[in-house]
């Protein structure tokens, strides 16, 4: 038997390794206003991971669901109220040195995992009466759902209520961000040439099809909502811990589109689709910024720009970025559907005419 | 001899519609039984509560000695019968092959080598579309891939759903001829149709519905003599 796991621990080992050079490198690079970048670097890593999350339900299994924000909101609550009430104050006890900071990201780790195992839970809960419903319904019913949660912690004084919760200690880093965006991108690209991503496949492209080859459908919907929903939950927790504030109202169902927009945009079940989308439209809003300066307007024109772009993405490419392929399909594809004699006679006319169609 | 497959005083409602009004029928092994009649008559529904994707509302099915009404459909599949349902549903954006593997889905093993190649002698075309897009292929094409990826799950029984729909004639012979060999190697096949002539040439006996009950059913040699079957079914 091969063992595929050996390679995703090496995998693991060398992403840890050039996750800590490149925090190293973002640092101490002489930009000005780096800090803001890296805000922004960092804000990309947390899309990354609530896209792919996300994709996995939308994308690989079908399933619509719009609730990604409620089971963000868990996993950032959660995580956010054993690090606040207990972990931060046990060591604040302790004298500074590194034991204290190995304690304090033990702790956080820990923290984070319970926030999405506890989104997982609540994906599992809300899986199980809505999955036997399909499309539209099952999008108001997790749409529903998400608006609950954030009515829940809206309502629960010990977690700062409407107020919101400010002094969540800030623990988060480009490492941990991107070490589970890391995490979230290897687990889906496991999971879908695997048995239950065949599953997931088969259920999104027909459900009776599916069922008559022997797959169960409703376990296997269950399933992909409750991976989906521990990445969301393990997002928030990252989420909360980064900005040390949180707040219900960041958790509205805009959130949720937000998110959708990132799988859709990347194309439905494309997982690299899903990582450039995030990392576009978490970059974009920022990027636009510029654009009141530019164009000398007295009013801030970006959200404007920015929902022009997304209509004209969706116009010339409804499929998405990628369509349902993977950008490295994309490329092997490139290569050797174009004859190598023909490619070389007339470059240009063929890049142009008869490039590979990469619609479906 | 026992029947593989039995159904007894089956009764199904859409809501409040009623779709059948207590169905009896049963196929022995070995046998391919067609079910036929009008568009509507409830062939369809009786197909997919045998198959599970449907709860009845009265009455039972048996496999073998075994009550699986009501069952979910993949243990329905697991037991060994098999759904090839109407309008083919097969997977359009998975390749062939992983349409093949799906159909195996419940098996621990892999496809073996030799069940490749009795897919590929039975259907030729199928080897050079091995890595296509099953939405690529043609109807006929498509219908040659969903029986084969129901062999995969190596049933006992085969349920087929209007096999001919929307099939040019040419295709029709090829579909109905391996539908045979399939028999002959061992696989009881229940088939429903609406081209009954086809059906009934193909079948040893037929079971004849309108409107969600079972009004006839006989040798499908009988069957093809008696004037109101040459009549209703088979324009002459």
């Amino acid at each position: 038997m091969r063992k595929w796991w050996l390679k995703d621990i090496v995998l693991l080992i060398v992403g840890l390794a050039v996750l800590v050079g490149a925090n190293y490198i973002l640092q101490v690079l002489p930009i000005q206003g780096m800090a803001y970048y890296f805000r922004v670097i960092i804000l990309i890593g947390i899309s990354i991971t609530l896209a792919v999350s996300l994709n996995i339900i939308n994308g690989h299994a079908g399933q619509f669901s719009l609730g990604h924000a409620g089971f963000m909101a868990i996993g950032a609550y959660l995580s956010a109220f054993v690090t606040y009430f207990y972990a931060s104050p046990y060591l604040e006890k302790l004298p500074e040195g590194l034991n204290r900071l190995v304690l304090q990201n033990v702790f956080f780790l820990g923290a984070v995992l319970f926030g999405g195992l506890c989104a997982a839970i609540a994906g599992y809960l809300v899986g199980l009466p809505s999955l036997r419903l399909r499309g539209d319904y099952l999008a108001i019913v997790t749409l529903g759902f998400g608006e609950i949660i954030r009515v829940i912690f809206l309502n629960v004084e010990k977690l700062g209520g409407a107020r919101g919760l400010s002094g969540v200690p800030a623990w988060s880093n480009f490492i941990w961000v991107y070490f589970f965006a890391w995490m979230t991108v290897l687990v889906s690209m496991r999971l879908i040439k695997s048995s239950i991503g065949r599953a997931f496949l088969a259920v999104r492209e027909d459900e009776i099809a599916a069922e008559a080859m022997g797959v169960d459908t409703t376990r296997y919907k269950v399933q992909a909502f409750v991976i989906g929903s521990f990445f969301a939950g393990v997002a928030g927790g990252l989420y909360g811990h980064y900005l040390a504030y949180l707040n219900p109202a960041m958790f509205t169902f805009m959130k949720s589109f937000e998110v959708i927009t990132m799988v859709v945009l990347g194309g439905l079940g494309s997982i690299s689709g899903s990582i450039v989308a995030a990392i576009i439209l978490t970059f974009l809003p920022e990027g636009l910024r510029m654009a009141k300066e530019f164009l000398h307007m007295n009013s801030d024109p970006r959200m404007v720009i920015y929902s022009i772009l997304l209509i004209v993405l969706m116009l010339t490419r409804p499929q998405g970025l990628f369509g349902r392929r993977e950008l490295w399909e994309i490329l092997a594809r490139r290569k050797d559907t174009v004859p190598k004699e023909t490619r070389d006679q007339d470059k240009g006319k063929m890049n142009r005419t008869s490039g590979p169609s990469i619609s479906e | 001899m026992t029947a593989i497959l039995a159904v007894r005083d089956l009764e199904v409602a859409y809501g409040s519609i009623p779709a059948l009004h207590g169905i009896e029928l049963s196929v022995e092994k070995g046998e391919i039984v067609t079910l036929i009649g009008a568009n509507g008559a409830g062939k369809t529904t009786t197909l997919r509560t045998i198959s599970g994707l449907l709860k009845p509302r009265r009455g039972d099915v048996f496999f073998g000695d075994k009550t699986i009404t009501g069952l979910k459909p993949h243990l329905i599949t697991a037991m060994g019968v098999s759904h090839v349902p109407e309008g083919r549903g097969i997977f359009a954006n998975l390749t062939v092959n992983d349409n093949l593997e799906l159909g195996a889905y419940l098996r621990k093993d892999k496809i073996t080598k030799a069940e490749y190649e009795r897919v590929f002698t039975l259907f030729p075309v199928l080897r050079d579309r091995i890595k296509q897009n099953a939405g690529t292929l043609s109807g006929g094409e498509q219908q040659m891939l969903a029986i084969s990826r129901a062999l995969m799950a190596r049933p006992s029984v085969l349920l087929l759903d209007e096999p001919s729909l929307g099939l040019a004639p040419q295709m029709v012979q090829t579909i109905f001829r391996v539908i045979r060999e399939i028999n002959q190697e061992g696989t009881t096949i229940l088939l429903v149709e609406q081209n009954a002539h086809m059906a009934l040439t193909t079948a040893q006996r037929a079971y004849v519905m309108e409107t969600g009950r079972i009004v006839l059913t006989d040798d499908t040699k009988a069957l093809l003599s008696s004037d109101r079957i040459k009549k209703a079914y088979l324009g002459g």
